[in-house]
């Protein structure tokens, strides 16, 4: 059961006098879907950025397949990154590229497939984030959840084994929410990735995760099944999840 | 305590310089392991080629040409004064290929380019766009800097004998239709007194000047930090870097050269 394929050991993380991260520890387990939530600005898409290398730690270890991250090289740490597909949170487009473009950007980096082929895999990609026939745009022709459905579009274009996504349905409309939160569930399913999901979208966490975690405060103050969180008996957890004003945290 | 102060300050000062001078380097010994380690991406480079290059040939040419007339017009006024004027053309031409062709080539180049550069590889920075690439196993300095730099050694030397055609033929314009002096004694001086080496030099001046053109800009650009109002501030400050360094090094390389 025990079968990790990230883990964060006691990371420290501030940027100058601000401490983000202060002893986190995290495991994600292998072919499942992983869930975050907490408080904006607690710490999470740091965290994220943490899992691929993107943030090294002040302290503590990164460990992806028991591999250590932070004492990587540029070489070794491309070849870990390869495994992994990334939606940012501002969706990180390349704003010189049309859409066709940055889809196909891993692609054309990381396959010998010919153009013709990639371009299929692209249109279908487009098609599975509910976006087909945009290939000719420019990202800033695009609306921001637009955008955000393209990047999910180009995390998702080499089928990696894990798949980071930073709040994939923040900003979207209802309908197409449950969408992509369809999407995510369908790709664990079938292709048996792992995903990290930050959300705060809580009724959707509960649908597509097998597994939520809390950050608040810089650590994991609460991890289980979406039954078991509910159940957590902690008062920072209850006040979190059932989005009150009132209690532990302070809001404003 | 307080007598220390302006010493603090050199210092401070002094460091910051070292500091930023290291980390140029250190870019540029990344761009040029680079340099030898597939993948080549030879479409993105000549797109920065046609950038930096092809789209600078308008602002180069009216630089060169302006240039140019001005000199054969003040230094007419100056050599008139001893009946010199047959000089004109030769001084023209050799103020242009030694010095005012690459110098001024480079300035202009970069005020277009330089400052691009800096702008968009800080926009890239700021919306994640450079992290975008590392999450997907391309290495930044690779697929942004290395071309860039690149383009911008080959391209400024060419750009260059553009300027100093240019300028010369704007000399002439000047000097023989304006001012009157014999075209063919023009044309001799410059073919008497200007040798092959003064134009190298000066080529090879202008690719050295595309270097710190590029590496500024990019180095600006690639550590951007503070949103909008932080790019806007890497690009002012890769232009004041990089002319700042062209100026500095452009005495320097001539007095080792000529
Ligand atoms: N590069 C950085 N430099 C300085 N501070 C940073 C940097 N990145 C993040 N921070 C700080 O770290 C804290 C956590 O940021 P983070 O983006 O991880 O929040 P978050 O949990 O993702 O919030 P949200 O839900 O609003 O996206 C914030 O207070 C932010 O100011
Ligand atoms: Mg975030």
């Amino acid at each position: 059961m025990d079968d990790y394929i990230i883990q964060l050991i006691d990371v420290h993380k501030s940027f100058g006098a601000q401490r983000v991260l202060r002893g986190l520890n995290l495991n994600i387990p292998r072919g499942r879907t992983t869930v975050i939530i907490g408080g904006s600005g607690s710490g999470k898409s740091v965290m994220l950025k943490h899992m691929i290398g993107l943030i090294r730690p002040d302290q503590g270890q990164v460990l992806v397949d028991g591999q250590n991250l932070t004492v990587m090289n540029d070489r070794q740490l491309n070849q870990v990154r390869t495994r992994f597909g990334m939606l940012f949170q501002d969706a990180a487009l390349f704003d010189s590229m049309n859409v066709l473009d940055n889809v196909s950007f891993p692609l054309s980096e990381h396959t010998k497939k010919p153009a013709a082929e990639i371009h299929q895999v692209v249109a279908e990609k487009l098609r599975l984030v509910g976006l087909p026939g945009v290939e000719a745009k420019m990202p800033n022709e695009l609306s921001g959840g637009m955008r955000k459905r393209v990047g999910l579009a180009r995390a998702i274009a080499l089928e990696p084994e894990i798949i980071l996504f930073d709040e994939p349905t923040t900003g979207l409309d209802p309908l197409m929410s449950d969408a992509i939160n369809r999407l995510i569930m369908g790709t664990q399913a079938e292709l048996g990735v792992t995903s990290v999901v930050i959300s705060h979208d809580i009724e959707g966490a509960y649908k597509i995760a097998h597994n939520v975690a809390m950050l608040y405060q810089g650590r994991i103050i609460a991890q289980g099944s979406p039954d078991q969180i509910q159940a957590n008996p902690d008062e920072v957890v209850q006040q979190f999840i059932h989005g009150r004003a009132e209690g532990p945290i302070e809001v404003i | 305590m307080g007598w220390t102060r302006p010493f603090e300050l050199v210092g401070r000062g002094f460091l910051r310089v070292l500091d930023e001078a290291g980390e140029l380097l250190l870019l540029l010994v990344q761009t040029a392991l680079w340099l030898i380690r597939p993948p080549f991406r030879f479409r993105v480079l000549f797109k920065q080629m046609e950038f930096v290059g092809v789209k600078s040939i308008n602002v180069v040419i009216l630089t060169g040409a302006f240039t140019g007339g001005v000199f054969a017009l003040q230094s007419y006024h100056g050599f008139s004064l001893f009946g010199a004027e047959s000089l004109v053309g030769s001084t023209v031409a050799l103020a242009l290929t030694r010095e005012l062709g690459p110098v001024l080539t480079s300035l202009m180049v970069t005020g277009r380019a330089g400052s691009a550069m800096a702008a968009e590889l800080g926009t890239m920075r700021v919306t994640e766009q450079i992290d975008a690439l590392y999450v997907m196993a391309v290495n930044p300095v690779q697929y942004l800097v290395l071309p860039r730099i690149v383009a911008s050694i080959f391209m400024l030397p060419l750009l260059t004998i553009i300027a100093d055609f240019v300028g010369i033929v704007g000399g002439y314009v000047v000097g023989v239709g304006l001012l009157g002096i014999n075209s063919g004694i023009f044309i001799a001086k410059i073919v008497e007194y200007v040798e092959f080496s003064d134009i190298s030099m000066g080529l090879i001046k202008a690719s050295f000047f595309g270097l710190i053109m590029a590496l500024v800009g990019c180095y600006k650009g690639f550590y951007t930090t503070g949103g909008a109002a932080g790019v806007g501030r890497s690009t002012t400050q890769a232009v004041v870097l990089a002319s700042v360094m062209i100026l500095g090094f452009d005495y320097v390389l001539t007095a080792i050269m000529f």
